[in-house]
């Protein structure tokens, strides 16, 4: 039995579940040569167009940039940056519709080019002499995410740093009408073999497994080609099935692995880049380009000319219709992405992003319109078609009734929203998009979940907190009751002013558990307002993280027992400095009326707590009679404990 | 400018539920005409009866559900549950025996339990099997094979028959019934149930002229011909192979088995393929997704539990046909074996049910 990488080295394939076989119409635009758009009038570049965060913005309404120049910073390991795709002026940076299924708007820049198309300064890396660090460091920098749909940072595939056995070049481009990398592997192939040799600097990975379908023999001839220099380059020409370009359907049938659910393919040992991505980093290191347009296919029958096109991140969807003869029908649609998985557009004026393959404007006959939803009658043409081996129909069930919990148990969550399912249905039922909504609900109430949890955990804190001080009052009510007893017994007990005196004399006796007490409740007092301070400070400052900041003062606080102006300075976050003394100022001042106003409240409560039991216990006539000389007595013994505490406390 | 929005995916396999439904239909062509041939034309009377009362009764219910009725009408699945149990039933049974099943089967099987696709019974076999429990004497009113009849019947002796229960000329079913030596002849399945039972070995019942040929005068044609029709529907991708696989191939197991170890007693695997509603069963009955496992390996153990119930119910049942009995309890466990067969999701360990 020849061992695995035996078997994908003599070209084995294996197959995965399920598949179907729509019509590919790829054939409209797949031989034509790339078409280069005329210079839009307005880019629209939103900020976020990858899965992670945006970056910070580095331009104001009104400046001017070159191309190439960045955007957004990458500040964060899962931000990428956006760049000016030409020269021009930024004119404004607000809200556009998006391209995504939502068209929620988001916070998106807009370029006006000024046709002088100049670049910025640039720096080309040498791949020989550069380490990993300033490699990654480019791709990230160069704003290059996942260019097969879902747009993952490619920073963070590239520096993977588990071992890996096998980097996949995902050139598979499975749904139909798309040839976007059809195209760019015909006119690009060598530069993308220069990208995969910089990611296999990176991974350093056992082989590298291109996979492709074999409707493009063109293109897998191109990549063949460029490859016959490299030993463990294998370009494998997988059979045209619907979606044998998923991640996870190609790596089975490329390596006859799956990856476990819930986990990612690092977790064995494999790393999936789509081919524009290695195209895009190669540019990025040799050139210094960063990701500034993509090849995009238009295509559908409402078109005179359906063509590749390259064109700008930013460019309205408008722009590539027109230039590729669009004629608008009524009741028509317009798709970003392919028939399968695409979304349907609310306008035109939605942008091209980095993850944007396909433009599809079809005819009502092309992709009619879904007809009535029947009911399902159960034939299970689904579950013959889910790569995924689901049961689709069951899904439908639950879904339908809500029910989470077997909705998990059919494992809903492993369904990649490959259409599959809902192409091949009789009934027409839009089980992808109920599969949606129950994911969506099922998110939701887990969120609800997570935070009732968080609500409850909060309450029994409380709850405990509040038993806790109780217990420490009852305790140290219980020790001055049996000292006052001790007290009582050794001393005369005839006069009410010895028996304050005796009553102080075992309070001094207890002095050490009291004082901690009041230490820690003035402590706890002061962490408090610090940590109210800090919650204004925060707020001002946007970006600060208010929890973490005031958990950690509250800790220190709590921790020293005995906070200074000086360490609540150092908490403070750096604002001006004179501000910040004049604070530090005003908070030792309110902190010693506090302290003092606290000490009073304390002894009052402490003398009162002991007055109490002795009238019970004792209840004499005399006590009784005499009330005058009583209160002079405590007043007394007040004043005394009083001292006693300043006196301790300086 | 407006714009249609519209979720993925946007194009889909053309072939619908209706289309379906037509299809099956189709297919039974070729087995009602043999059966019309060969057994006389009531099934066709018994066909339109059956197809009316469907219509009318998934209106009715329609309507009261203040649904379209239009819509679920032309989705063909009433007039397909209406054709299998006209087909299922004696030809000359009286008129009235059709409508009570066939708005027994629409009403109360499927519309009652939620309507297409909610059903757990086959609504045609369930149908059947309350007329046989409900009318045994009508329901056991199978004629002769065409060439058995003392007379031969029109097609408007037919219509006199079913409506009447006498033909135009005057003879009453059970007359029709008798042979031309004047005995009372049952179809094959049940001449030969009863002489066993009476201790006759096979080869003295088969001695009787039901039994011309391997499985029993006319019988053999008619299940060609559903045969034929039901390959058509594996190859058009209609239905799965794997159900009427697991059918055909259990009852052939388990009557070789029987059949060698005691052939006095035991028809032969051929008989048992080719006689009563066998292939009807596995190819057009068994089959309705709606009423069926719904997952690869279930569907093979749900067939092969209709084959084993099949051979028992034949062997041991008081009833002359088992296929309908079989299949209401397959049907009913369905549900466990659906559970029980999930296939394994991907990145999910092997059985362990799903996790």
């Amino acid at each position: 039995m020849p061992s695995l990488f035996q078997q994908i080295q003599a070209g084995k394939l294996w197959d995965f579940h399920g598949g179907v076989h729509p019509p590919t119409r790829k054939a409209q635009t797949a031989q034509k040569p790339i078409g280069v758009l005329p210079l839009p009038d307005r880019l629209y570049i939103p900020l976020r167009q990858h899965i992670g965060v945006a970056g910070h913005v580095l331009v104001s309404k009104g400046q001017r940039v070159l191309k190439g120049q960045p955007l957004t910073s990458a500040d964060n390991s899962m931000a990428v940056p956006v760049h000016a795709p030409t020269s021009g002026t930024v004119m404004a940076i607000a809200e556009h519709t998006s391209a995504h299924p939502s068209a929620l708007p988001e916070i998106t820049i807009t370029l006006v080019p000024d046709g002088l198309d100049e670049w910025r300064s640039r720096y080309p890396l040498n791949l020989a002499t550069s380490d990993k660090l300033s490699l990654l460091e480019r791709i990230q920098e160069s704003g290059i995410a996942g260019m097969g749909g879902a747009g993952f940072p490619a920073h963070l595939k590239a520096g993977l740093t588990q071992p890996v056995d096998y980097l996949i070049i995902n050139a598979v481009e499975c749904e139909p009408y798309i040839t976007a990398d059809d195209a760019l592997i015909q006119e690009g192939a060598i530069t993308i073999v220069k990208g995969i040799d910089i990611l296999c600097k990176l991974l350093n990975p056992k082989a590298v497994l291109i996979g492709i379908e074999d409707d493009k023999p063109i293109a897998s001839a191109a990549l063949k080609a460029a490859c016959s220099q490299r030993e463990h380059y294998y370009v494998r020409d997988v059979p045209t099935k619907y979606p044998s370009g998923g991640e996870k359907q190609l790596i089975q049938l490329l390596t006859n692995k799956e990856v476990p659910a819930g986990r990612r393919p690092i977790d064995i040992g494999i790393v999936m880049l789509n081919v524009g991505t290695a195209f895009a980093v190669a540019q990025a290191v040799l050139d210094d380009q960063p990701l500034l347009s993509r090849i995009v296919t238009v295509t559908g029958e409402t078109l005179s000319q359906p063509q590749n096109v390259l064109a700008l991140i930013g460019t309205p969807v408008s722009d590539l219709l027109t230039f590729c003869g669009y004629q608008q029908q009524t009741a028509g649609k317009v798709i970003m992405g392919g028939p399968m998985m695409g979304f349907t557009l609310p306008d035109l004026t939605v942008p091209i992003i980095k993850t944007t393959n396909c433009i599809l404007a079809p005819s009502q006959y092309e992709l009619p319109q879904p007809g009535n939803e029947l009911d399902c009658i159960r034939c299970s043409a689904c579950a013959d078609a889910c790569p995924a081996s689901l049961l689709p129909q069951q899904l439908l069930w639950y879904s339908k009734a809500k029910d989470p919990a077997k909705l998990d148990e059919y494992n809903l969550f492993d369904c990649i929203e490959c259409g599959a399912c809902a192409y091949v249905c009789p009934s027409e039922i839009p089980l992808v998009q109920y599969y949606r909504v129950a994911k969506a609900e099922i998110r939701e109430q887990q969120r609800e979940a997570v935070k009732a949890e968080q609500a409850k955990a909060r309450f029994e804190a409380r709850n405990a907190r509040l038993e806790r001080e109780k217990q420490q009052r009852m305790a140290r009510n219980q020790q001055l009751a049996q000292a006052r007893e001790q007290a009582q017994k050794t001393g005369s007990n005839s006069n009410a002013v010895a028996d304050a005196l005796a009553r102080i004399k075992a309070k001094k006796a207890e002095q050490p558990a009291p004082a901690t007490n009041r230490e820690q409740v003035l402590a706890e007092r002061e962490a408090k307002k610090q940590q109210a301070r800090e919650y204004q400070a925060a707020k001002a400052a946007a970006n600060q993280q208010p929890d973490s900041v005031s958990e950690t003062a509250k800790q220190e606080q709590a921790v020293s027992s005995e906070p200074t102006v000086n360490e609540s300075a150092t908490v403070e976050p750096a604002n001006a400095k004179s501000a910040a003394v004049a604070a530090a100022i005003a908070r030792a001042k309110a902190k010693k009326a506090a302290q003092a106003q606290a000490e009073q409240q304390e002894t009052i409560v402490e003398a009162e707590q002991t007055k109490q039991p002795e009238a019970i216990e004792q209840s004499s006539p005399q006590a009784a009679t005499d009330p005058r000389k009583a209160a002079i007595a405590a007043a007394i013994a007040r004043a005394k404990a009083k001292k006693q505490a300043d006196s301790e406390k300086s | 400018m407006s714009f249609k929005i519209a979720s993925s995916p946007h194009n889909r396999i053309s072939r619908s539920t209706a289309e379906i439904m037509l299809l099956v239909v189709v297919a039974c062509i070729p087995g009602i005409i043999v059966q019309a041939l060969l057994f006389g034309y009531g099934v066709l009377i018994q066909l339109v009866l059956a197809i009316s009362t469907a219509w009318l009764a998934e209106a009715l219910v329609m309507q009261l559900r203040a649904k379209p009725v239009l819509p679920r009408l032309k989705d063909h699945s009433a007039m397909l549950t209406a054709v299998l149990l006209a087909i299922a039933i004696p030809p000359y049974a009286p008129w009235w025996l059709i409508v009570i099943g066939t708005f027994f089967a629409i009403v109360i099987v499927k519309q009652l339990y939620g309507g297409l696709g909610n059903n757990l019974f086959n609504p045609a076999m369930a149908a059947y099997v309350m007329l046989l429990i409900a009318f045994p004497l009508q329901m056991t009113q199978w004629l002769p094979s065409v060439s058995l009849q003392p007379e031969s019947l029109s097609v408007l002796d037919a219509v006199c028959a079913v409506f009447t229960q006498y033909s135009c000329s005057g003879f009453s079913i059970t007359q029709l019934q008798s042979g031309i030596d004047g005995v009372s002849m049952a179809t094959p399945l049940d001449t030969l149930r009863t002489d066993l039972a009476a201790g006759l070995t096979l080869t003295e019942s088969m001695q009787q002229p039901v039994f011309y040929g391997i499985a029993g005068a006319g019988w053999l044609w008619v299940n060609l011909a559903y045969l034929a029709g039901g390959l058509m529907l594996v190859k058009l991708r209609v239905i799965g192979w794997r159900i009427p696989a697991a059918v055909l191939g259990s009852l052939f197991l388990i009557s070789l088995l029987s059949w060698l170890a005691a052939a006095d007693s035991n028809p032969s695997p051929l008989f048992q393929l080719f006689s009563g509603a066998t292939m009807l069963a596995a190819f057009f009955i068994a089959t309705d997704p709606v009423s069926a496992s719904t997952t690869n390996n279930g569907r093979l153990l749900y067939g092969a539990l209709i084959g084993l119930m099949i051979f028992i119910i034949r062997k041991y049942g008081g009833y002359p046909d088992g296929v309908a009995f079989a299949i209401l309890l397959a049907n009913m466990a369905v549900p466990l074996i659906d559970y029980y067969t999930r296939p394994r999701t991907y990145g999910h360990k092997a059985k362990g049910a799903g996790k």
